[in-house]
């Protein structure tokens, strides 16, 4: 599915990604942890194309198709989904018209015909059961006045509308209190298939007991430093990251 | 100081004056006949503005007054197609169709209004009514407005609604300003429209352009009378063509717990649009709204000067104007609130928003405040800015290619204003002509 090769990015003359490699296949939940100014946010955001990014190296091949030729939208199209950690508030449009939106532009770029308006609701009514997003906030304006939770919980709905191949969710659980955390994982879980994949950013392992990762990577200084199964996190959350810093610093200088 | 621009058009216009002196002694009232005089003699001292004036500051009229024009109109060769006429048609909205062509009312084209309690007829037929000597001329200061005055002075015919006392009319009164004409023609129509105590209408105005349509510079002017707790809703929606060229002034005058709510959108085609809008609170428990929506393109120029007078206490009052600019378009935005000594209690807020999309256009932007009373709530506040570049990740990041989440935004803009809108028919009519301007 994704396939990452020394992958190089730069913000304002600054490297931030250091030839980063990661592999992940179809029907895999991948997490990513680190500490703070690791790259993990600049990951997610070069993977989908923010242009404040400059990619000075590497490559990053969705199903073989190189994701750096593409403008943003048409990385989406392809079937990348980014949760953001900070959703946008864009009042004065309707929620449930974006998505609409979106969604026949994406059917548009894979020569699918549009959803009748009929198709679509029903679709937006069995998703919004599925990640129990309240249909009152479907249909207001775009995150305009979502608490934070509610945010969050649009960007499950929106992944669970537009059905990505791979979805990364950056610092999802930031923010949300227990039961809010509880109902973005159970939609995720509900979401996982085999021809899906996810990656995870997070701080925390509180999200990965709910939502269950096969691996778990610890970003470093723009690399990946360690590798393991789901008991990495409870290693992380249990030692912190220094026993894993010291030996990345080390090797640095060598 | 160079304050007057002389040319071929003001002398026509003075020799004008002296046919129309004669007409008006022998047909019109003694009032509106010194009326008409007195208004020329402002305008022959106000003179048609250059940038020196400070109101016309930004606006340059030289180019738009040097062409030549026709001041007498022949009727005879007007050519009206349905093609421009559909131009002002507003889907799916139930209202009685005014069809004005060049300022003149056409009853061919208009429909019969049935109802109770309303009239409307041509300017012209009305100088002897009742309401139009009690009101007519009252509310236009021609000491201060160029156009106006000379408006005042030359004005030929144009339109008179009468909503009497009680009356409640049922369906929108869609007025449509055609402009259609092979020669060049400069046109001053005039309007009054008179609210007795409690009457409510709601008046939508389009302004159209035929395709082939000669150079029109179109001197508009309107009063407005609203009486003890009437209500209007009031839309201006203004297009044209590059040969269209418009001075709006409308003055609306308002007595104690009445309503006024205007909503103005211009769009890119007309060369100029310059809307002089003045709203004066004569009594208390009255609200004005304002909302504007200029969606510029081209070379257009739009001009929107706006003047609120809190004139007593317990008012209110809202101003909120947004603009998108593209191409080398050039907007002026003038906004002014007064809040006489007399007018404590007074909410009164103003805001301009402007969206730029071009490196080219340019926003002028000026709000005033003259706050002389003690005790009041006011607020006026301007900017300009960009797309929100987040917000055009965010959408691109879901699919949306850059020309549709470019769109979205901009209708998210508008949207402050759109939303305002009474009536959905006319939201949606607008929200087209959006769309159609961005393109």
């Amino acid at each position: 599915m994704l396939s990452i090769k020394n992958l190089r990015a730069s913000v304002e003359g600054k490297e931030i990604l250091k030839g980063l490699n990661l592999e992940v296949k179809a029907g895999e939940v991948h997490a990513i942890m680190g500490p703070n100014g690791s790259g993990k946010s600049t990951l997610a955001s070069t993977i989908t194309g923010k242009d404040s990014y400059d990619v000075t190296g590497g490559q990053v091949l969705l199903d073989g198709k190189d994701l750096l030729e593409l403008s943003p939208e048409d990385r989406a199209r392809e079937g990348v989904f980014l949760a953001f950690q900070y959703p946008v508030e864009i009042p004065g449009v309707s929620n449930i018209n974006f998505l609409r939106t979106a969604l026949n532009e994406i059917r548009n770029y894979r020569g699918l015909p549009q959803l009748e308006a009929k198709e679509f609701l029903k679709l937006v009514k069995e998703r919004q059961k599925l990640v129990e997003f309240d249909a009152a906030l479907a249909n207001r304006s775009l995150n305009e006045g979502f608490s934070g939770g509610e945010k969050k919980r649009n960007e499950i709905f929106q992944l669970a509308m537009l059905e990505p191949k791979l979805s990364i969710l950056d610092e999802t659980d930031s923010g949300l209190d227990i039961d809010a955390l509880r109902i973005v994982a159970n939609g995720v879980n509900k979401l996982r298939s085999e021809k899906n994949a996810f990656i995870i950013i997070t701080h925390y392992q509180r999200l990965l007991d709910y939502i269950v990762p096969d691996f778990v990577h610890v970003l470093y200084n723009g690399q990946i430093v360690k590798s393991g199964g789901k008991e990495l996190a409870l290693e992380l959350e249990e030692k912190g990251y220094d026993w894993i810093k010291e030996p990345a610093d080390e090797k640095e200088l060598v | 100081m160079i304050t007057k621009i002389n040319n071929q058009l003001y002398d026509q216009l003075v020799a004008d004056f002296e046919v129309r002196s004669i007409i008006s002694a022998s047909s019109e009232s003694n009032e509106l006949h010194a009326l008409r005089e007195d208004a020329f003699e402002h305008f022959k001292k106000l003179g048609f503005p250059t940038t020196k004036v400070e109101d016309w500051k930004y606006t340059n009229l030289t180019p738009f007054l040097k062409q030549a024009y026709a001041t007498e109109i022949d009727d005879e060769n007007i050519t009206i197609t349905d093609s421009a006429l559909a131009k002002a048609a507003i889907a799916g909205l139930d209202c009685y169709k005014v069809v004005l062509v060049n300022g003149k009312y056409n009853a061919g084209l208009s429909d019969v209004i049935g109802e109770e309690g309303i009239g409307v007829s041509a300017l012209s037929s009305a100088v002897n009514d009742a309401s139009f000597k009690a009101h007519f001329g009252k509310y236009t200061k021609i000491d201060q407005f160029h156009f106006a005055a000379l408006n005042t002075a030359l004005f030929n015919d144009g339109l008179f609604i009468e909503v009497k006392k009680n009356a409640v009319v049922k369906k929108p009164v869609h007025i449509i300003h055609l402009l259609s004409s092979a020669g060049n023609i400069f046109i001053q129509p005039r309007f009054l429209f008179v609210l007795g105590s409690n009457a409510e209408v709601s008046i939508v105005e389009s302004f159209v352009t035929a395709d082939d349509c000669a150079a029109v510079f179109v001197n508009n002017v309107a009063e407005i009378v609203l009486d003890e707790n009437a209500h209007m809703q009031h839309y201006y929606v203004q297009t044209g063509t590059e040969q269209t060229r418009m001075v709006q002034q409308t003055d609306v005058s308002q007595q104690a717990s009445s309503v006024y709510n205007n909503y103005k959108a211009s769009f890119p085609g007309a060369a100029l649009l310059r809307n002089n809008f003045n709203v004066a609170l004569n009594a208390e428990n009255i609200e004005s709204h304002l909302w504007g929506l200029y969606l510029a393109g081209g070379k257009q120029v739009v001009d929107n000067h706006t003047i609120v007078d809190h004139r007593k206490p317990h008012c209110q009052s809202n101003e909120l104007y947004k603009g998108v600019m593209k191409d080398e378009a050039i907007a002026v935005f003038n906004g002014k609130i007064f809040v006489r000594k007399d007018a404590q209690k007074t909410n009164a807020f103003q805001q301009n928003n402007n969206l730029m999309l071009s490196q080219k256009a340019v926003v002028d932007s000026k709000p005033q405040l003259e706050i002389y009373a003690d005790d009041v709530k006011c607020s006026h506040g301007s900017t300009v800015g960009q797309f929100n570049k987040e917000a055009l990740f965010y959408l691109k990041s879901r699919g949306i290619g850059e020309e549709k989440a470019r769109a979205l935004l901009i209708h998210a803009f508008a949207f402050d204003v759109t939303e305002k809108m009474p009536h959905d028919a006319i939201q949606a009519h607008i929200n087209h002509l959006i769309e159609d301007g961005l393109k």
